[in-house]
């Protein structure tokens, strides 16, 4: 475990904290674009680049923008006067510490059976995309459907209602 | 503790934070937000089993956190519309408040 | 003399022999046709029940004319026609009927008495308005007790006996809305009863001992030598053998119905019924069942005796028919009812059977036993004819003079009384009653019996020419003047007058026809017969005591006429003798103190256990299923629908309690899931660990 490991790992984990904790929402949203960014750290600490830029390009590119166009376009920017959290906040929380404290304790348990340090692998781009044109092309064909139909999910659901049409 | 439980314990710190977030916020943006940061935990979950798993080369974790990455922006696009037809019809996006699903 | 009865050769049945149980059976029928008959068809009924019994009486005048041709023929006949009624197991229950001279001379004699009493109560009887019903009970037990007479089962005759104590409960409780006429009846029902018991017993040991209950079965009856040698071995208790002591136990069923003492007390107050009734069951035909009984059963009791001996059974039968004899007759002295006195001198002349039975055989008391049947049914039916004469008057007291306004019903009854007394030569009664006395002069055990038979033929004398002196003679005492009665009921007096003389011709010592045609050998006429020793002084004597009896009586009672108030005359003489003997010498105080005492107490007894005891437990179980019933009730409504309810209300409660989880919200949602993917987990791990 190394330094640069904990400087990443704190980053984040403040990143996912305050996104949860603050009052106002864009700085919500900001947040969890650190979180992201951290996340994004994470990847390329575990050499798996292609998934880092990746995550930069889609989730702090396109996501939280997204996130953020939909705040300000519900007036989510206003703090709400009733409070920020559920009135029953505790139950949630502590359904949510259950179950860090089943996840923590099954990694911890088996531990001793997880493999330790492994060579590093060499993933290069070219085989990344012969990957996903060869033995992945089902998935990447439906994943292309998928976003297509998602668009036009968003695109319609989103969609100001026609006077008369219902 | 080895590198990988390391990894997999941050991945579930940030799980459990996510996770918390959507249960407890009342806004509904505020619940996808925590949505993204769990399925972020469970791609960090994949990477770093791909990455001290017995046959990295086969490159399964990456493709595999590849796909959920675009699902994931996906689902977010989707879900951020839905919300924002929601609040158009009723003027709020505070989930306590919407309990027309009441039995 | 007793001599064994043995009867050689046993012939096959004759057609009238065949057909000898119509005797009895024709005047059940007419009973039970009867029975169905209105109140009002009164001609139609007395049509049927004279008319049955003359065809009755019509059948036994042949089979006795038949029997007699044949006893002239072979010296001896009996025929038996025996049918088996049912089987169980091994057992055979047999019934049949046996002609014999001893059944002959009984069918003749109660089927001829029988019907002159039918037409002389179609007279007497004129004015009930239950006509219809008497006679349908007279016809009952005309076939009841022809029956009896008949019948050579002791199970049959056991039968017949208790129909014809049936008949005679519902004919002396005839005017059942007089508490004393039903008292009376009970009374004779239940001491009959008594006597009954015993005879069921001595029935029982006798079918056990000797596997039948048929007298006569050619050889295998069980009063045929065979089974009497098997009865002699088989010894009983006190000393007696098996056959001693079952002649004892039939003796008591006899002594029961015959009215002996200490089971006589019935006959007396039995004269409740009409007079038709007294004068036919308990002058001529029922009384005489017992005595019949006894004689049926001779071989039985006489069984073991050796030559000119006697057995303990007809000891017995001796003994008590003598102490009867004179106990009755002293009773009959100080009576005031005309049919009380009849009833006292009924048991008297009883006793006088019994005895000539236990000393003389069964000749001598049949004799008796027929010439009595005459001469007393002629006596109650003349005491009938007085008391319609008298309007409906009984007691002796308030009559007198009727020789002159009643002259044939006096004639009749004179003759009728003589004939009791023993008035000599003319009279059967003479001639019967010497019979009996002959047997006792001659009776091996002892001579007292012959003493008391002698005072009671002197006391016979004395109560009735008194009773015929209060009557008939003096003047009249009543109210209204007394009538002669009609015809229909002084041609019966007249003919049985007739036989009450005649009869005495067959029972002769020098012609004893009677005896020999019981006994199976010949007779001949002798004048010899009047020479056996002792006869002569015999009969001088029993004369001698009969003059004296009517002298006596004459002296206190011919034209004194006490009336009511007045004591009698031998009353002034002997005052608390004749207390005793008014009372009937307390007997039936004494019982009424003794056994009805300790039955009365049984009954309080019985009566506090049924309400108290048994009634408690049944209350008490009743009440534990109240109990029950309420507790289950509680169960039901509380605890089991309670419980019903409540688990209702509780799901209600619990379904009102987890629709809390839908809020609709989606957090809520979520939660639930986040936590079932924890229990979830949960599991998993455990299980795996596990």
């Amino acid at each position: 475990m190394s330094l640069v490991f904990y400087l990443i790992t704190a980053l984040t984990v403040a990143g996912g904290l305050a996104s949860m904790l603050l009052k106002n929402t864009v700085h919500c949203a900001l947040a969890v674009t650190v979180a992201f960014a951290g996340l994004a750290f994470f990847f390329l600490n575990l050499d798996a680049q292609f998934a880092g830029f990746a995550q930069i390009l889609v989730y702090i590119g396109a996501v939280a923008i997204l996130v953020v166009f939909a705040i300000l376009l519900t007036k989510g920017s206003e703090t709400p006067k009733d409070g920020v959290f559920s009135r029953t906040w505790l139950s949630g929380l502590a359904i949510a510490a259950a179950v860090f404290a089943m996840l923590g304790w099954a990694i911890l348990h088996t531990a001793s059976m997880l493999p330790g340090a492994t060579p590093v692998p060499t993933v290069t781009v070219r085989q990344i995309g012969q990957a996903l044109i060869g033995r992945y092309v089902l998935p990447l064909e439906i994943v292309a459907v998928l976003l297509t139909v998602a668009l036009i999910g968003a695109v319609i659901v989103a969609m100001h209602e026609k006077e008369g049409t219902k | 503790m080895t590198p990988l439980a390391g990894y997999l314990l941050v991945a579930a710190l940030l799980f459990s934070i996510g996770l918390a977030g959507a249960l407890t916020r009342r806004n509904a943006i505020l619940v996808l937000i925590g949505i993204e940061l769990m399925l972020n935990a469970a791609n960090l979950n994949l990477i770093a089993f791909w990455r001290y798993g017995p046959h990295p080369e086969a490159l399964t974790g990456m493709m595999f956190a590849i796909f959920s990455i675009a699902v994931a922006a996906a689902e977010a696009a989707v879900g951020l519309g839905l919300v924002i037809s929601i609040h158009r019809h009723a003027k709020t996006t505070d989930l306590d408040q919407m309990n027309r699903m009441k039995g | 003399m007793q001599e064994a009865i043995s009867f050689t050769p046993q012939l096959t049945a004759s057609p009238i022999a065949e057909i000898l149980w119509m005797i009895p059976a024709v005047p059940i029928v007419a009973a039970g046709l009867s029975a169905l008959l209105k109140q009002s068809r009164r001609k139609a009924s007395a049509t049927l029940a004279i008319a049955s019994l003359s065809f009755s009486l019509l059948l036994s005048l042949y089979a006795f004319a038949h029997v007699v041709r044949a006893w002239a023929i072979y010296g001896a006949a009996r025929e038996v026609v025996n049918l088996t009624w049912f089987q169980t197991g091994a057992v055979n229950v047999d019934l049949g009927w046996v002609l014999d001279p001893l059944s002959a001379v009984m069918l003749v004699m109660v089927s001829f008495v029988g019907l002159l009493i039918f037409i002389y109560s179609t007279g007497y009887m004129e004015h009930d308005e239950n006509y219809t019903r008497f006679f349908c009970f007279m016809s009952l037990f005309a076939g009841a007790m022809l029956g009896v007479v008949i019948s050579n089962s002791l199970l049959l005759l056991f039968i017949c006996w208790e129909l014809v104590g049936l008949t005679s409960y519902l004919l002396i409780g005839f005017w059942y809305q007089k508490p004393s006429a039903a008292a009376a009846a009970k009374k004779a029902f239940l001491t009959t009863r008594i006597g009954d018991v015993f005879f069921l017993l001595g029935m029982v040991w006798l079918f056990s001992q000797s596997g039948t209950l048929l007298f006569y079965n050619h050889g295998a009856g069980s009063l045929e030598p065979s089974a009497l040698a098997g009865l002699l071995a088989t010894p009983a208790a006190l000393g007696l053998t098996a056959a001693g002591a079952i002649g004892l136990l039939i003796f008591a069923g006899a002594a029961g119905k015959s009215g002996q003492f200490p089971l006589h007390v019935w006959l007396p107050d039995a004269m409740e019924g009409p007079t038709p009734v007294s004068a036919l069951i308990h002058a001529a035909t029922m009384v005489a069942a017992g005595v019949y009984l006894i004689a049926r059963v001779y071989p039985l009791m006489h069984a073991g005796a050796l030559a000119g001996g006697t057995t303990t059974a007809l000891t017995v039968v001796t003994w008590v028919g003598a102490f009867t004899a004179v106990f009755a007759a002293l009773i009959a002295v100080a009576q005031n009812d005309i049919k009380r006195v009849l009833a006292y001198s009924t048991v008297s002349q009883l006793g006088y059977m019994m005895a000539g039975l236990g000393m003389g055989g069964v000749a001598v008391g049949m004799f008796h036993l027929i010439t009595h049947g005459f001469f007393k049914a002629l006596l109650f039916m003349g005491a009938g004819s007085v008391i319609h004469g008298c309007h409906e008057e009984q007691d002796i007291r308030k009559m007198g003079g009727l020789k002159s306004d009643m002259p044939l019903t006096f004639l009749t009854y004179a003759i009728g009384m003589l004939a009791l007394c023993g008035f000599p030569l003319l009279f059967s009664g003479f001639w019967s009653k010497d019979g009996i006395l002959e047997a006792a002069q001659h009776w091996s055990v002892a001579k007292a019996p012959l003493y008391m038979l002698v005072f009671g033929a002197l006391l016979t004398a004395f109560y009735m020419t008194r009773q015929v002196a209060y009557v008939f003679f003096g003047y009249w005492r009543g109210g209204k003047p007394a009538l002669e009665s009609p015809a229909v009921m002084t041609v019966p007096l007249a003919i049985l007058a007739l036989f009450a003389m005649a009869l005495g011709l067959i029972g002769t010592p020098a012609w004893p026809w009677f005896r020999a045609f019981l006994d199976g050998h010949a007779a001949a006429f002798a004048w010899s017969g009047f020479l056996e020793p002792g006869l002569l002084t015999l009969m001088g004597a029993s004369t001698f005591v009969v003059f004296l009896g009517i002298g006596l009586a004459w002296h206190f009672y011919s034209d004194r006429s006490p009336s009511p108030q007045e004591p009698d005359e031998l009353e002034r003489v002997i005052p608390i003798a004749w207390g005793w003997l008014r009372d009937k010498l307390y007997v039936d105080e004494f019982y009424g103190v003794t056994v009805i005492a300790f039955y009365e107490g049984w009954a309080r007894v019985s009566d506090w256990l049924d309400r108290r005891v048994w009634g408690g437990v049944v209350t008490g179980v009743a009440w534990t299923f109240g109990l029950w019933a309420q507790l289950n009730r509680f169960l039901d409504n509380n605890i089991v629908n309670g419980t019903f309810d409540k688990g209702c209300d509780e799901l209600g409660v619990g379904g009102g309690l987890l629709s809390r989880v839908q809020t609709g919200r989606v957090q809520t949602y979520l939660r639930l899931l986040a936590l079932g993917v924890v229990l979830l987990a949960a599991i998993l791990i455990w299980s795996s660990r596990a």
